[in-house]
């Protein structure tokens, strides 16, 4: 039997409807779904980052304890709160069009980013400590190549690294290539998000969104909630190894 | 049979609704940017054959007489990098599967178009970049990469081929993000998951491969590069590193990407028996759940590259059952392929004959693959010409048979003219002769202890010298029979007998509209109302043999 | 001398078990390609078209074929994995009384020591119907160690030690060959392994003596760099643990984690002490990364081996001569690379 024609399309389409697509609603769930599953591929990629750090963390559990305490807590801290906050804002966003508020979705916009470059500039102060206290793993700065102070016992000076029993100063350059890989390329995931969410707010600026259309700003939540739950397995991972023990340094 | 309703069409098609360079290179019809693909991956076929003749000749004598050890360890690596990386792993999805999974579904193109095309210039970057890898001296790590000789040892361009195959990378999982979503949302109504061609099952299930297996091959490649650059110290056991884990990131992708490799290849040889039989595939949804059963269990598997590595026993052990138990989903199709067979209406064109002969050399590729899962026996073969052999019965008898028969089976569809069929049979019969001389002598090869990779082998060995002067004559009648199709295809596009919409007569969707198609596919979305593969009307059906009657199906 | 089969010669205990194997696979191969083709060639004779406008019943599936056609697979499959797996287990499972050869490769050559003394270069010789263990390690990049006679092959990989064995059962000369891609001679890196008589073997061996034993040489290295320091004149232990007896017994480290102190435990704690210190003492022992090669290392746990059975190796009056350009280490109580001392 023949194929059933359908009837031909008689609504106004929206603006913003693809031609490919034969209404918004699959155009929403098309684009919903496809930021899901490259979110899946983005933790597979992570997942290499985070299983190099699982089995170098069984192997030397010693050095990467003595590297961890010599990351700066309160920093690590303070940039989890903000994230944390900034999903909230975002959260807020999304609703915000959801209900139609356009000065409210900017506003909350506007907070995101904010918080998204302050950690950017937290994340900066601290690279740059490690500049200074030579920590940046191998060859990485050819200039100023790992090879850090060792505080002797007794030296409180936090500048210098303080090995506990059993670490080398080789494995803890393991610790920090890990660091410098995982939170670099979270911190090159924060950047791409800063620049969706310009893109996001040009178009929201431009009265674009709608109730019935803002799912790049869900879509592009998704994303940005995806980079916040990154850091918040990176931070206790990378920064509170051991720190309820008691050590010298 | 009842003709089927095409709605004519005043002449316009994909193919010449826009002219103009800039009508192709800014393109988001799908059907282009399949095309696209398929020049550029014919040209990457070229480049690696030429690698794969050079070797044939080198070894045709067991003095490493024809180039230097160093250009010979450059030409097998590029031989693999580039077959697997630009050929094998995008040939079918990005093509075939490109062009057809829209309309097989119903859809109007793809869910992310301008993803799609992005995915094409992220392959074309690439390219370039391996290809000025190789120009500009080339790398000799083995396709493989295993460090410490990629990382400190090698003296070639390792970062920039590896910088061209990470990038590539990213066009493999823009594809399979693109197919998953277009797969689950754009299905046209009535287009239920069971009633999707077998074609785009595999699809899916290479789809999901790509996205899940591909970035892991990203990271790993990036280790190397900052192992290489930065001396990090994560593969370098004098800074408490591992050259072992090197081996399991890398094969945890690789393996499944063998699967990626002949997953889509599967999925045409459903079509081709399916539609050249003009019966529906034996045990639908057995063939459609098999997809899903390899994607995964492929992922448990990769283990099985490491039994001579240094890995332990007991891990030995298990993903030796592993490799297995992922053998039976593969077995179960060719069953079921040939089940469907069984009281048919089976025509002999030419892609046909490629699809029963993806059947049968498909099937040794497989069983050879028993030898290497099994333990004690791959601690001999391992590393050899056995199993230089296997994988290529599977690649080449495998997934390099399968496009070829899917490419002219759809090519009227493609181009709207029909490829001449004599030629098609003739360097179809002569590639099946010509591939089983180049690798059948590699099995003995292998077992009689010839590494790979290996410049020169022992000249007191005559009958190895044997071996590979059949092998050699062989890979030149493959040559003979694939340069034949490119030559009449190209020839086709002008000079071909110009086909009707559904030359062959079949009621798969893609044949539902105009050859070529119009850009947008179908003039109105279709409402599907029958299964796959229906040629008769469903109170037709039957449960084979003595085991159930099942009463007239309800529409 | 090959026979008319396409295999090497079959040379060792477990050569004709891996063949029979090897065989039965072969043959379940045969059987199903052979009747695969036969179906499909049968039907599409049988079933080919025509009248062009034929349409055959369609048949849906048979849940009891597809039961059918995947059980049985996997229960043939699971011989080949049972029996594979039980070969493999008596391949990889380190052998007991076994001769000890020491083997290092190269970029592109191999070196083997035996343990009586004699060194060897891509060539080893070694007596028929006794159990031969090749201890290996590499200097530079991943190797591999395949005799195709015997039916073995395995890996040598940096920074560890990896074994395989072998009992030849056939005098003669086979080849070995390196099997893994290794860089620019990696099919230039091959040799023989000659298998003798016992009395030719033991002719080999005295007309190959006065070469100093990897255990004799590793003592010479304890006392040059300095181990007698902290672990004994006579290894009988001090600041650091004592090392009579220490090969193969388990050793309990600072975390209460126990080891068996294996060649690779004994090659871990002269590079890198740190990485498992023993219970009960300090971090202080340096470091000798860069400063002994392989292959003194393998002479150092050579004779560490030594001290575990009943005799063990003394100082002998001439040094051995290092093969190594990096030779001549120093004694060295701190190296670059270590914590300062507590």
């Amino acid at each position: 039997m023949p194929e059933g024609l359908a009837a031909t399309h008689e609504h106004a389409s929206h603006p913003a409807l693809r031609h490919h697509f034969e209404n918004m609603e699959q155009q929403r769930e098309a684009g919903t779904l496809g930021m899901w599953v490259f979110l899946v591929t983005e933790i597979m990629f992570f997942g290499g980052m985070f299983l190099a750090y699982t089995l170098f963390r069984y192997e030397y559990p010693a050095a990467f304890v003595s590297a961890s305490n010599h990351l700066d807590i309160k920093l690590g801290a303070l940039n989890t709160g903000v994230l944390i906050v900034s999903s909230f804002t975002m959260a807020m966003a999304v609703y915000s069009t959801q209900i139609g508020r356009q000065k409210a979705t900017i506003i909350c916009l506007i907070l995101t980013m904010i918080l998204g470059a302050t950690f950017l500039g937290v994340k900066a102060i601290e690279y740059h400590d490690k500049y200074n206290d030579q920590l940046i793993p191998g060859q990485l700065i050819p200039w100023r190549p790992f090879n850090p102070e060792v505080a002797k016992p007794g030296d409180t000076d936090p500048h210098k690294l303080h090995l506990i029993e059993g670490a080398t100063t080789q494995n803890v350059q393991l610790f920090y290539w890990i660091y410098f890989a995982m939170t670099g390329m979270h911190a090159l995931h924060m950047i791409i998000g800063l620049g969706i969410m310009t893109v996001i707010l040009i178009m929201a600026w431009r009265g674009k969104f709608s109730p019935e259309y803002h799912a790049p700003v869900e879509i592009s939540g998704l994303y940005w909630h995806f980079v916040d739950i990154i850091w918040i397995f990176l931070f206790p991972l990378l920064y509170l190894l051991g720190r309820h023990l008691e050590h010298g340094g | 049979m009842e003709e089927f309703v095409i709605p004519k069409q005043p002449g316009s098609n994909y193919l010449n609704a826009e002219y103009g360079l800039k009508s192709w290179l800014l393109t988001k019809d799908h059907k282009r940017i399949a095309l696209l693909y398929l020049g550029a991956i014919t040209f990457f076929f070229f480049i690696g054959s030429l690698y794969a003749m050079m070797i044939r000749l080198e070894l045709l004598t067991p003095q490493g007489d024809l180039m230097q050890s160093s250009t010979y360890n450059k030409t097998f690596t590029q031989h693999g990098i580039v077959m697997v990386f630009f050929f094998l792993i995008p040939a079918i999805p990005a093509t075939l599967g490109n062009f057809l999974i829209p309309m097989m579904i119903g859809a109007k193109d793809l869910a992310f178009p301008r993803i799609n095309l992005l995915s094409w210039y992220i392959y074309m970057a690439g390219g370039i970049i391996t290809i000025y890898a190789l120009l500009a001296g080339g790398v000799d790590t083995g396709w493989t990469f295993y460090v410490p000789y990629s990382t400190t040892f090698s003296n070639s361009y390792v970062i920039a081929t590896g910088v061209g195959i990470f990038i590539n990378g990213f066009s493999s999982i823009l594809t399979g993000l693109n197919f998953i979503v277009t797969i689950h949302t754009m299905r046209a109504p009535g287009m239920t998951w069971f009633r999707m061609p077998l074609f785009v099952w595999s699809h899916y299930a290479t789809s999901l491969i790509m996205i899940l297996g591909t970035p892991v091959v990203a990271i790993t490649i990036l280790l190397v590069a900052l192992e290489r650059l930065a001396h990090i110290g994560i593969f370098d056991p004098a800074a408490g590193g591992d050259p072992v884990l090197f081996q399991h990131l890398f094969w945890f992708y690789s393996h499944p990407a063998v699967y990626i490799m002949v997953l889509p290849a599967m999925g045409v040889v459903s079509e081709l028996i399916a539609n050249f039989s003009r019966k529906n595939i034996f045990g639908y949804k057995f063939v459609a759940f098999s997809s899903l059963a390899i994607a995964v269990l492929g992922f448990l598997v990769w283990g099985h590259h490491l039994f001579v590595a240094s890995q332990s026993v007991y891990a030995g052990m298990i993903f030796s059952f592993l490799s297995f138990t992922v053998a039976i989903p593969s077995a179960v199709k060719v069953f079921n392929w040939t089940a469907t067979l069984h009281k048919a209406s089976i025509s002999y064109d030419t892609p046909m004959l490629y699809g029963l002969g993806f059947i049968g050399l498909f099937t040794i590729g497989g069983l050879t693959g028993m030898f290497l899962a099994t333990l004690a026996v791959d601690v001999h073969v391992s590393d050899t010409y056995f199993v230089v052999a296997h994988f290529h019965y599977i690649m080449v008898g495998g997934t390099l048979l399968a496009y070829l028969g899917g490419l002219h089976y759809w090519w009227p569809k493609i181009s709207g003219r029909m490829y001449p069929e004599g030629w098609g049979r003739f360097s179809a019969l002569v590639v099946f002769v010509g591939f089983n001389l180049t690798f059948a002598p590699q099995f003995l090869l292998g077992y009689m202890g010839m590494p790979r990779r290996y410049h020169t082998y022992p000249v007191e060995l005559v009958s190895w010298q044997v071996l590979h002067v059949l092998s050699t004559a062989g890979a030149s009648i493959l040559g003979v029979g694939l340069m034949i199709p490119l030559i009449y295809l190209v020839w086709s596009m002008r000079y071909g007998r110009i086909a009707e919409a559904n030359p062959w007569h079949l009621p798969g969707l893609e044949w539902q509209t105009p050859s070529p198609p119009p850009t947008e596919n179908f003039l109105t979305t279709p409402i599907v109302t029958h299964e796959a593969y229906e040629f008769a009307p469903p109170e037709h059906k039957e449960v084979v043999g003595k085991f159930e009657r099942q009463q007239p199906a309800e529409s | 001398m090959q026979s008319w089969l396409p295999i090497p010669e079959s040379a060792s205990t477990l050569s004709g078990e891996v063949d029979a194997l090897y065989y039965y696979i072969w043959g379940v191969t045969v059987f199903f390609t052979l009747l695969i083709s036969a179906v499909v060639i049968f039907f599409v004779i049988r079933y080919r078209r025509r009248n062009p406008f034929e349409i055959p019943r369609p048949i849906e599936g048979s849940t009891k074929l597809e039961t059918l056609w995947s059980v049985i697979p996997l229960l043939i499959v699971i011989t080949f994995f049972a029996w594979g797996a039980k070969l493999y287990f008596a391949q990889y499972r380190p052998a007991q009384n076994a001769i000890e050869v020491y083997v290092v490769g190269k970029q592109w050559m191999w070196k083997f020591q035996h343990a009586t003394g004699q060194r060897e270069i891509n060539e080893l010789h070694v007596p028929v119907n006794r159990k031969v263990k090749l201890i290996m390690t590499t200097e530079d990049v991943i190797h591999d160690v395949f005799v195709p006679a015997f039916r073995i092959k395995a890996d040598v990989v940096p920074g560890k030690y990896t074994t395989e064995w072998f009992e030849a059962t056939k005098p003669g000369t086979y080849n070995f060959f390196c099997a893994e891609y290794c860089g620019m001679n990696h099919s230039g890196m091959r040799g023989y392994v000659v298998v003798m008589e016992p009395t030719e073997y033991e002719n080999w061996l005295s007309g190959n003596a006065g070469q100093t034993s990897p255990a004799a040489a590793g003592r010479n290295l304890y006392e040059s760099l300095g181990c007698v320091s902290c672990h004994g004149a006579n290894a009988e232990g001090g600041r650091g643990p004592a090392l009579l007896g220490v090969y193969g017994s388990k050793v309990v480290l600072n975390n209460n984690a126990s080891v068996t102190a294996d060649e690779g435990y004994l090659r871990e704690s002269v590079l890198n002490p740190q990485a498992k210190l023993v219970t009960g003492f300090g971090p202080i022992m340096p470091s000798f990364q860069g400063q002994i090669s392989e292959e003194q290392l393998l002479q150092v746990v050579a004779y560490i081996k030594s001290l575990s059975t009943s005799k063990p190796e003394q100082a002998t009056a001439k040094p051995a001569p290092s093969a190594t350009p990096s030779a001549g280490a120093k004694p060295s109580p701190t190296a670059k690379t270590s914590s300062s001392p507590k």
